[in-house]
């Protein structure tokens, strides 16, 4: 195999080596630090990116070759990094102040039901908010609303929690066989819809619930049930013929509330997985538990897991066979 | 699916599509949209929407997509006539608000609305590209320019007495 | 400077529409030449040498753009011109398509051969259905006479042109939306890189030019490049095609040489006239409701004191603090009588209607300007509203996909940067500024 040459690139004066034609965000993500967010793009979804704008960073030094700065800040997500290139995210102001402004527009027309949210706890917009937001609106006039509407057996759409990602329509041309919702009307009237009612009956669509980042698409049979930050995340995988099988079951006591996909560290699925292991395989007999999930992400379901010594779930197949593994007090020591 | 279009309809998105190389004749959906909405009652409701993908052999959100973008589609039914006043900067500094007043006050009717004998819709819109010779306003095909009291009574008398709806289609 | 015209010229002769009565102009002769003698790479070269400038707005050098084209052997290549004029103000494309449609149709065959493409478009706005059928009846002449089609004048090269047209969206005179548009969806402008030059109409190396810079090419072509050069000033070449609005006497599309003083342009009777009813003159928005506002005094002579010129550089002296843009050139005057908040919320309200929605800060920012000057014009402002408008703009500006978010910022900060007294009036007397007629008068701006 010919080597590759990697691009330098120094992201808040540390250096990384990548691949040419890595992204400035992901060139952050295999640093591990200085990692700007990123509320649109998804690595798995060809396109996805460039929309949301939280992820623009500023570029002091184009490359070694032209070490010119470029003029204006760029979407991270979508730029990719040259040999030499010098990027500033945290440490620069002017990068620190648009973000506070993207963060201002994304939530003006936010309905900040959070209390009321399922999404509450694992969202995106909040984690962004948290740390990128003002403590006051300026804005006074009245929130965009739209009507919760159904969109299949499984779904919710609660469109006036949306921030317009288009990361559900990519899941959808790209995951599925036949897409019946997409972007329509225009500027911020925009909305997802399927424009006449129509149901999402595809066998992947629930995988729309697990790309949005905040609680515009919602899995029904889980609405309510429990905030997630008191269900308890374990890895399970089943023999699926349609998908890899490979899950997350969300327990509260015995009950398994919720089956979403795995996600890593940056809160992107691993694998998208098929609607009969999301939404209709919820008992734990249909599973081989893996482990539970060590939550590293900064969410409040960390929090929970951290604090509590956790009797349940029972994981009686792999308490038995390996001396406590599965067990929350041995993935937290 | 049923055919909506006549022959001649089909022959004339048939033209269309042959602007495109093989393989890309979603391009002709702007203009397939344009005339289904002058051919097919006006408005592009969810059944001519249907129709359209039909034709060009793709999904309907991605016609409702195209439909709901673009400004000159009407998703809802609309007057036979539909009087679109320019409102933007320079039409205004010449009187395009006052123009669009003098409507409301004519027809009865507040801008966005129509008729209710149905004949007229009359909206305000944005620039036209036609700011040298304000004010104006876009009926069908025609551009309506240097507009006054007098000539707004005449246009209108003349679309009382044609018969024919006149909506653009390339 | 001389009365030279280019784009223009026989405009006003009878039925100039007919190609025969074009070719009796001397029309379609940049195509034989093109063919016949220079081959490709000449006219890109003699593009280069003239200096235009691209006339739809940014003012990008044409021939430079050309030259960044993927020439990858196997690759279509496509020539697009973007005929969507819709910029407030602007009604210059508009003009010379209909009155002399051959131009485009003849520029288009020459340049097309230049960058080797061999299907080109023409992207007229959908409210102009008028416009695309004179310019399918030109395609079709110019067809007849063997200008178009296969083996063009016996040289192998094959050209299909095409018109079409859009349905209403601004945002489609943007480079990359109008490509979107073209491939027959909702227009969205492209993420970038990678630029069209690249990648662009279904993903093939393309170039979009606007109207009046293909229209220019024929007379580049026939006369030289650096016969081009010589009109004009500084790196400001050739002429262009101003819309003229607004409080003037005589509205309508010029085309003067680049160089024209702003203050001749405005009073001289070859041009604007002057301003109407006697009144005297407030405001200038100088290339198209995106650039910033001036007040008089500003935009007839630079920060400096030197007259200012018709021309891509003197137009933008002093930066944004004292200077503009020339833009698309459409010209807008406001008279001592217009009202400077009024307008700025008009014009936020139109970059609100025409934001496609797909990136946050103009999504929701042109709705958020929209909502505080309207609340300002109409005698709901407060104190504070006037550096938020400023912030916002700011926020927006540079942090979008698209240049769409500039052109929506820059109106509303030049607005306040200008005539700030006139913003903090209306919020300080909402029942005197919300009486019919009611204005602001600041003597020191007006002239």
């Amino acid at each position: 195999m010919s080597e590759i040459s990697l691009f330098k690139v120094t992201i808040d004066g540390e250096e990384v080596e990548v691949a040419p034609g890595t992204t400035i965000l992901q060139a952050a993500r295999q640093l591990g630090k200085h990692v700007p967010p990123a509320m649109c793009y998804y690595t798995k979804l060809q396109g996805s990116g460039g929309k949301c704008r939280t992820c623009i960073v500023k570029v002091t030094a184009g490359s070694t070759k032209d070490p010119r700065p470029m003029p204006k800040l760029v979407a991270s997500c979508r730029t990719p990094v040259m040999d030499g290139m010098v990027v500033a995210n945290e440490t620069s102001p002017e990068v620190i102040e648009a973000r506070k402004g993207v963060t201002e527009f994304l939530l003006i027309n936010h309905p900040l039901d959070c209390p009321i949210c399922d999404q509450a706890g694992e969202c995106h917009l909040q984690d962004l908010g948290y740390e990128h937001g003002a403590q006051k609106t300026r804005y006074d006039f009245e929130r965009r609303t739209f009507d919760k509407i159904d969109i299949g057996p499984y779904v919710q759409l609660h469109m006036t929690r949306c921030i317009l990602c288009y990361r559900c329509v990519y899941t959808a041309d790209q995951i599925t066989d036949k897409r019946v919702h997409g972007v329509l009307d225009r500027g911020d009237h925009s909305e997802i819809s399927t424009y006449i009612e129509k149901a999402i009956t595809n066998d992947f669509s629930g995988n729309v619930i697990d790309v949005c980042p905040v609680g515009a698409l919602t899995d029904k049979t889980f609405r309510f049930k429990s905030r997630v930050w008191f269900t308890k995340p374990v890895y399970a995988h089943r023999n699926c013929p349609k998908c890899t099988g490979k899950v997350t079951l969300w327990y509260k006591g015995d009950d398994v509330l919720r089956v979403t996909g795995r996600k890593d560290k940056w809160g992107e699925l691993e694998d998208f997985i098929c609607n009969t292991c999301r939404f209709e395989t919820k008992k734990t007999a249909d599973w081989v538990i893996e482990g539970v999930v060590n939550v590293d992400r900064h969410s409040v379901i960390s929090q929970n897991k951290y604090t509590l010594k956790a009797e349940k779930p029972v994981v009686p197949e792999l308490a038995s066979k390996h001396t406590g593994e599965g067990t929350w007090d041995h993935q937290l020591k | 699916m049923k055919p909506l279009f006549s022959e001649e309809a089909l022959a004339i998105v048939e033209k269309y599509v042959a602007k495109f190389p093989e393989g890309k004749s979603k391009s002709a959906i702007i203009a397939i949209l344009h005339l289904a909405q002058a051919e097919l009652g006006g408005w592009l409701s969810p059944e001519v929407m249907d129709y359209v993908a039909s034709i060009l052999k793709i999904e309907p959100i991605e016609v409702y997509e195209v439909a709901t973008f673009y400004s000159q589609y009407y998703t809802e039914p609309v007057g036979k006539y539909v009087l679109e006043v320019c409102h933007t900067g320079p039409c205004a500094l010449r009187g395009a608000d006052e123009m669009i007043s003098y409507m409301e006050r004519k027809l009865g009717i507040k801008k966005g609305e129509t008729t209710a004998d149905g004949l007229f819709t009359l909206k305000g819109v944005e620039c036209l590209a036609a700011c040298g010779s304000a004010p104006m306003m876009q009926c069908g095909l025609n551009y309506h320019e240097n507009l006054n009291e007098q000539s707004v009574d005449v246009l209108l008398e003349e679309f009382k007495k044609e018969s024919k709806v006149r909506r653009p289609f390339c | 400077m001389g009365k030279i015209k280019i784009l223009t010229k026989d405009i006003g002769t009878p039925n100039l529409q007919n190609i025969d009565v074009y070719i009796s102009k001397g029309g379609y002769a940049s195509v034989e030449k093109a063919i016949k003698t220079l081959g490709p790479d000449a006219v890109v070269e003699e593009v280069k040498k003239s200096g235009l400038r691209g006339r739809g707005g940014a003012g990008f050098p044409t021939g430079m753009k050309w030259s960044f084209i993927d020439k990858t052997p196997g690759k279509s290549r496509y020539l697009v011109c973007n005929a969507d004029e819709s910029e407030p103000g602007t009604f210059k494309d508009r003009y010379l398509m209909a009155e002399n449609p051959h131009v485009l149709i003849e520029g288009m065959i020459t340049s097309s051969f230049a960058l080797g493409a061999n299907r080109s478009y023409i992207y007229v706005r959908g409210e102009l259905i008028y416009v695309v059928r004179i310019l399918q009846k030109a395609i079709d002449e110019a067809k007849a006479k063997g200008y178009l089609g296969k083996n063009i004048l016996g040289s192998g090269f094959d050209l299909d042109l095409n018109v079409t047209c859009g349905a209403g969206a601004y945002i489609c005179g943007e480079e990359t939306a109008l490509i979107e548009s073209l491939e027959g969806k909702r227009g969205n402008p492209r993420i970038k890189p990678p630029f069209p030059a690249i990648a662009g109409l279904w993903g093939m190396p393309t170039v979009v030019n606007n109207v009046e810079s293909i229209a220019a090419v024929p007379w580049i072509v026939v006369n030289g490049g650096e016969e081009y050069a010589k009109l004009g000033i500084g790196k400001s070449t050739g002429t262009k095609l101003i819309s003229a609005g607004g409080h003037i006497n005589k509205p309508g599309v010029y085309e003067i040489e680049l160089g024209v003083p702003v203050e001749e342009f405005i009073y001289s009777d070859e041009y604007c006239g002057g301003i109407w009813k006697n009144r005297k003159l407030k405001a200038v928005v100088a290339g198209g409701s995106s650039v910033p506002i001036l007040p008089a005094n500003l935009i007839t002579k630079t920060a400096n004191g030197e007259a200012r010129l018709m021309s891509y550089e003197s137009l933008s002296d002093g930066g944004f603090a004292t200077g503009t843009m020339l833009g698309s050139g459409g010209f807008i005057a406001y008279d001592e009588t217009a009202c400077i908040v009024k307008n700025t919320w008009n014009f936020a309200r139109f970059y609100h209607h025409e934001s496609c929605g797909q990136c946050s800060p103009c999504r929701e920012g042109t709705g958020w300007m929209e909502k505080v000057l309207h609340n300002i014009e109409h005698g709901h402002g407060k104190p504070s509203d006037i550096d938020l408008l400023v912030d916002v703009a700011k926020k927006i500006e540079g942090n979008t996909i698209c240049p769409l978010g500039d052109a929506a910022a820059w109106p509303v900060a030049s607005a306040v940067r200008h005539f700030r007294d006139e913003f903090e009036w209306h919020i300080k007397n909402p029942s005197a500024a919300t009486q019919p007629g009611a204005v602001f008068r600041n003597e020191a701006v007006l002239a």
